[in-house]
């Protein structure tokens, strides 16, 4: 299951932090999630509570996400637009030569702990 | 109530396995071990293909296989009948490996000289994507019956790849496969990627392949 994995990446992830920064206990983990890096959202807090209830660190802990919007740019016309609505080709000029400028994120923004 | 403390990290879930994967690549290179990462979807015939290719190589490189499922070991047992060193690593449900977990896998491949190590990645044309391995280069399978459409489908897979195989070409005349349309797919997310069509059951165009992995190997080696 793809966000089991994702869930034990970020689980790693705040273990490190929490050491370096003497943390014993946290209480939340903020995630930004880009629109289109192809994580559930719902199935990502699904995996969190079974696996953060696995861990003394993170037990209990919530998994706050926020989303970030996909754009994309066009080399054609030099313009940017918003991916899910229109994908691969530029709603302007109708190009396909585009590249994903953000929304592929998946980032720990931030941890609360007590 | 408890004061609650902010830790900025700012970080890529991604990052740490990608710095990890990194390390790896760099350490193989000073040893000139090859990782070849090979991906596909299951039964595209990643088992297959590779029992043939280390019948077409294992004479003049030294070959360990690793295959990662998540329960089984029906693929090492098939591997080890052609001779090479084949070990099985379990991922505990886990639908990737990770650079960590291709490290540990590695340790025992290293203890046996090996010169061409290949993962056989879980089949998933999703997550082992998006974890790098630490391989020097990546492969993807994909068989005709899946369909043509697929590079359109599972973007980030092609993007990865550094080469792709085109399975089971003996069938397509059976599927709505077209070979030319499936290869401008691929070349849409990939211009680099170099397509080969094969047939693992036959062998037809598995030396080509065989021959690409060999110059790779021997450009690696060469620290190239």
């Amino acid at each position: 299951m793809h966000e089991l994995g994702i869930v034990f990446h970020i689980i790693k992830s705040v273990e490190s932090v929490a050491a370096d920064n003497d943390l014993e206990k946290i209480s939340a983990v903020v995630l930004e999630l880009g629109e289109v890096s192809g994580v559930a959202p719902d199935y990502l807090t699904d995996c969190w509570k079974w696996a953060a209830a696995k861990e003394e660190l993170v037990r209990g802990s919530k998994l706050k996400i926020e989303t970030l919007p996909a754009v994309t740019h066009c080399d054609g016309c030099g313009r940017n637009y918003p991916t899910v609505a229109h994908g691969k080709t530029c709603p302007h000029c109708q190009s396909g030569d585009t590249w994903l400028l953000a929304g592929n994120e998946v980032n720990i923004k931030e941890i609360e702990a007590y | 109530m408890d004061m609650v403390r902010i830790i900025e990290v700012k970080q890529s879930v991604f990052a740490d396995n990608d710095k990890r994967a990194e390390k790896l690549r760099m350490e193989l290179k000073e040893k000139g071990i090859f990782l070849l990462n090979l991906m596909s979807s299951p039964g595209a015939g990643k088992t297959t293909t590779l029992k043939r290719t280390v019948e077409l190589l294992k004479d003049e490189l030294k070959i360990g296989v690793m295959e990662a499922d998540i329960d089984s070991d029906v693929d090492a047992r098939a591997m080890a009948q052609t001779g090479v060193k084949s070990i099985q690593l379990h991922t505990g449900g886990m639908c990737h490996l990770d650079a960590d977990m291709t490290r540990q896998g590695l340790d025992e491949l290293i203890d046996n000289d090996v010169e061409l190590a290949i993962l056989e990645n879980v089949g998933n044309l999703v997550c082992p994507a998006e974890f790098d391995t630490g391989a020097a280069k990546n492969a993807a399978i994909l068989s005709v019956p899946e369909g043509d459409d697929k590079p359109l489908k599972y973007p980030l897979m092609f993007q990865v790849c550094d080469v792709v195989l085109i399975n089971k070409i003996d069938v397509a005349p059976y599927f709505d496969f077209d070979l030319e349309r499936c290869t401008e797919y691929v070349r849409m997310r990939n211009p680099e990627a170099v397509v080969i069509p094969i047939c693992a059951k036959t062998g037809e165009g598995v030396e080509d392949w065989a021959n690409w992995l060999r110059q790779q190997v021997r450009d690696w080696q060469r620290g190239e």
